[in-house]
């Protein structure tokens, strides 16, 4: 197990360097001189001269790859253009927004999808388990923007008990920050409930028909005691690549929810770095995006292992 | 001596249509009663409803009295007081039996401990106990392996244990050896008899093989549609066979198909020359800084096959047959040695010597509805191989060869637009036969080419088999873990362990005289119902001395 985890994280850092140049290429060597992306066609030669300067480009590619790469691991990762701030600053306070929505959001969707899922599939065939599956089918076509409109509509403006938005950071209020944050998470969590719930209700309608239920039932053991002890277990492998997905995406996917609650959250970072070609802005936020991702799938890959013996051989 | 559970005129339907018809049997304490029927006699449906495990929808009447309790009237609680501690069941496929995700430890001791509410250290203690009884106790660290990290046969020394861990009354085995290789099975039947024998428990086994049936049991039923045809103690009732079916039944399992009439010419030049060929494939690293292992599948193999000659070749799993077949078919090139079809070298860069060679070997696997694509038609299907003929033939010309294959192997030509799954499975193997003969071959690879039929469909393959011989005077690579079949079709045989042929002669010489003690092993392992009969009646009569 631990050379299994060890080997992994190896492969994984890897992947990270060869996602960094790609990165680097993609946005500092290709489209030819990033200074003049970010100040446009119409711009002085001696603003972008001055630029230039102050980028750091009239040295060579390597070179700044390496100085960019170095940088990162001593937590610089350099200067916005737009904002003047460190970069580094501006991405560790939109992720203390950022990241308890994406862990609130998945949490609360595992607890509900879990639990309606494995039920869905105990009466599968019964009224229960199409009326559950006809709800996700709706959880997941529902477009979350509106279903946020309407939550707001109903606990902020006739309830009047949550924010409608806003965010005013933990340092201020910890209550308040949590309260902003209600709303959001259950916008984000219903379709992702819904999509998981449906996962969960056909990995365990699969193990469900092996061979090794019947066994379990042959042992004396009771309809749900096979589920819970024999069932679940083996169908949780599914259902958390879906969650290891899920979880990339509501790091910096949820633009669209942020805008609604006027969240200051990674993804209207990078939406605001993109519209007005701060690319250093971008460029650090992309490699943070994909850092997570991998470590996600790290996690995902150690929890693979944990359920199934057969995959911790490494190969 | 009275029944431990015993049926009277059980009756099982499911959405409306009858399965079992007026089923009734008793089982006795110390008594192994065998079931045998060929697929969808439902046999297996008598088996899960002991256990009151019956798909959902289903219906039963009748009765089935287990200590004056009639368990058809049991709901779920009563039988999981029932199950596994007074009626346990062993099944087939023990890989699929275990789950994956759970120790062997864990999986025999959930049983003692749903059962008699011990503690985890106590059920710990007692499955070390019982997994010594079923010839386990010698394995170090067993209870915290899993089960894909076993072998088939201690894989169903687990099942066995997890059945009789609490030592019940009755115990079902539904076709507990059919997934083994034969001298695993040999062991696994000595083991049930023993526990059975040594514990009293009442045993219901149910087979497809009457080899196995007669070697076992101490009564037998035979089950058709349903319903028990005839039924009796084991030797009188093979004696005095009345029933057509069973009959039949009998006479396909001894069917030998007619020899050949004349003997092979073995001094022309041979069809196929195979000579110290060796293949290995790369195992798994145990980690990267270790070197890589092979697993030597294959190692200095020589043989040759002559026009019209069928050799057979048997060996257990993992000796490495399917290796051999797959290179003879030109589909795994081999790390050393080399083979000629017909004096040219299937592997080598001429195009034509390729073409010549697809041509000239067809392949005939075990499971022929999994090598059908089920939206092709059998005409689409059987005429495929058409294409390797370098003259392009006619669309006409092509019906006219596919109706002729299909008319020649036993199917009418108008089966020809018809569909894989409206087919049975004995002709679904005629359709892969004709496959193989469309585009007139020399040699056919036939790899376990009826272990997925029932007796009497199979005995009606191997004649097909032994009437092309004749008649086309195909040569065949015979590819089986089953001996009786083997002995049935081929003139020679290669016996191969572990990558290499240990043994190889004419069939007869080396199955009546087998010389090397891999072979005779394997010999005496395999069942064979006149052996088996003619030792229980010898047994009955010193007995009765």
């Amino acid at each position: 197990m631990f050379w299994f985890a060890f080997l992994r994280l190896l492969g994984l850092t890897i992947t990270l360097l060869a996602a960094s140049l790609v990165i680097f290429l993609v946005l500092e060597v290709i489209p030819g001189d990033p200074a003049e992306v970010m100040l446009g066609l119409s711009a002085q030669a001696d603003t972008l001269a001055a630029l230039r300067t102050e980028l750091g480009l009239n040295a060579p590619a390597t070179e700044r790859y390496v100085t960019w790469v170095l940088g990162m691991f001593q937590g610089n990762f350099g200067i916005s253009y737009t904002y003047s701030v460190p970069v580094a600053e501006l991405i560790s306070e939109r992720i203390q927004v950022s990241l308890p929505l994406a862990i609130g959001a998945l949490t609360l969707s595992t607890i509900l999808a879990i639990p309606i899922g494995v039920y869905s599939a105990r009466h599968h065939g019964k009224s229960v388990d199409t009326g559950i599956m006809s709800i996700a089918q709706i959880g997941i076509a529902i477009p979350n923007f509106w279903f946020a409109i309407l939550l707001v509509y109903v606990f902020a403006i006739v309830l009047r008990i949550l924010p409608s938005g806003g965010f005013p950071g933990w340092g201020e209020s910890v209550t308040g920050s949590l309260q902003a944050l209600i709303l959001p998470v259950v916008a984000l969590a219903l379709p992702q409930a819904s999509i998981l719930a449906r996962v969960m209700r056909s990995a365990l309608l699969d193990v469900l028909h092996e061979d090794f239920i019947r066994t379990a039932r042959a042992k004396g053991l009771s309809n749900s005691a096979t589920l819970w002890r024999h069932g679940v277990r083996n169908a949780l492998i599914p259902v958390l690549t879906i969650l290891g997905l899920q979880f990339s995406f509501l790091i910096a996917g949820t633009v669209i929810i942020e805008n609604v609650f006027y969240l200051p959250g990674l993804g209207r970072l990078i939406f605001q770095g993109i519209t007005q070609r701060d690319l250093i802005v971008v460029k650090s936020s992309v490699m943070l995006l994909v850092a997570l991702t991998i470590f996600v799938t790290f996690l995902v890959d150690i929890a693979y292992a944990a359920i199934d013996p057969r995959l911790r051989q490494s190969r | 001596m009275s029944a431990v559970l015993s049926a009277k005129d059980l009756c099982v339907s499911i959405s409306g249509k009858p399965i079992l018809r007026d089923v009734s049997f008793q089982l006795e304490q110390g008594k192994i009663l065998g079931l045998v029927g060929e697929s969808g006699s439902g046999k297996s449906m008598s088996a899960l409803s002991a256990m009151q495990l019956l798909p959902e929808g289903a219906e039963q009447t009748g009765i089935l009295d287990f200590e004056g309790f009639n368990l058809t009237h049991a709901n779920d609680m009563q039988m999981t007081r029932i199950r596994g501690k007074d009626i346990s069941m062993v099944f087939q496929e023990p890989l699929t039996a275990l789950n994956p995700t759970r120790t062997i430890g864990d999986q025999v001791a959930e049983g003692i401990r749903w059962h008699l509410k011990v503690s985890r250290s106590e059920a710990f203690e007692r499955t070390y106990d019982v997994l010594e009884r079923v010839g386990l106790g010698f394995e170090q660290g067993l209870t915290d392996r899993f089960p894909h990290q076993l072998s088939g046969g201690q894989r169903q020394r687990v099942v066995i244990a997890i059945a009789i861990a609490c030592g019940p009354k009755v115990l079902i085995a539904d076709e507990p050896t059919t997934a083994l290789d034969v001298t695993v099975q040999a062991q696994i039947l000595t083991l049930l008899k023993d526990i059975v024998k040594k514990e009293q428990m009442a045993m219901l086994l149910i087979s497809h093989d009457l080899a196995v049936v007669a070697d076992m049991a101490d009564d037998v039923a035979i089950m058709k549609d349903g319903q028990i045809v005839e039924r009796g103690p084991t030797v009188q009732l093979f004696d005095t066979l009345s029933h057509p079916y069973s009959q039949k039944l009998f006479e396909a399992s001894n069917h030998v198909p007619a020899p050949r009439n004349d003997p092979v010419d073995t001094s022309v030049k041979p069809l196929l020359q195979v000579s110290n060929l060796s293949r290995a494939y790369p195992l798994p690293r145990a980690s990267v800084f270790y070197r890589r292992q092979w697993h030597k599948a294959v190692q200095h193999v020589s043989f040759h096959i002559a026009p019209c000659q069928s050799m057979g070749l048997v060996g257990e799993s993992g000796c490495g047959k399917s290796t051999l077949a797959r290179t003879v078919l030109g589909l795994t090139p081999p790390d050393g040695g080399h083979i000629r079809f017909l004096g040219k070298n299937p592997y080598s860069v001429s195009r034509e010597d390729q073409q010549n060679m697809r041509l000239g070997i067809q392949a005939v696997f075990q499971d022929p509805y999994g090598s059908f694509d089920p939206r092709h038609t059998v005409e689409r299907t059987v005429g495929e191989p058409l294409h390797l003929l370098r003259r392009e033939l006619s669309s006409h010309q092509r019906r006219k060869r596919v109706h002729e294959i299909l008319e020649s192997v036993g199917l009418s030509s108008t089966d020809a637009s018809k569909y894989p799954h409206e087919f049975s499975g004995g002709q679904r193997q005629r359709i892969a036969i004709a496959r193989a003969l469309v585009t007139n071959p020399s040699l056919i690879v036939a790899d376990e080419p009826v272990s997925a039929l029932d007796v009497s469909i199979r005995a009606q393959i191997l004649d097909l088999f032994a009437d092309l011989r004749d008649r086309l005077g195909m040569a065949y690579l015979f590819i089986s873990h089953d001996l009786s079949v083997v002995k049935a079709i081929t003139d020679q045989v290669i016996v191969m362990n572990a990558g290499r042929i240990v043994e190889e002669g004419p069939t007869e010489e080396v199955f009546s005289n087998p010389s090397h003690p891999y072979t005779r092993m394997l010999v005496s392992a395999a069942p064979d119902l006149n052996v088996a009969l003619r030792k229980r009646k010898e047994r009955e009569s010193k007995g009765s001395l």
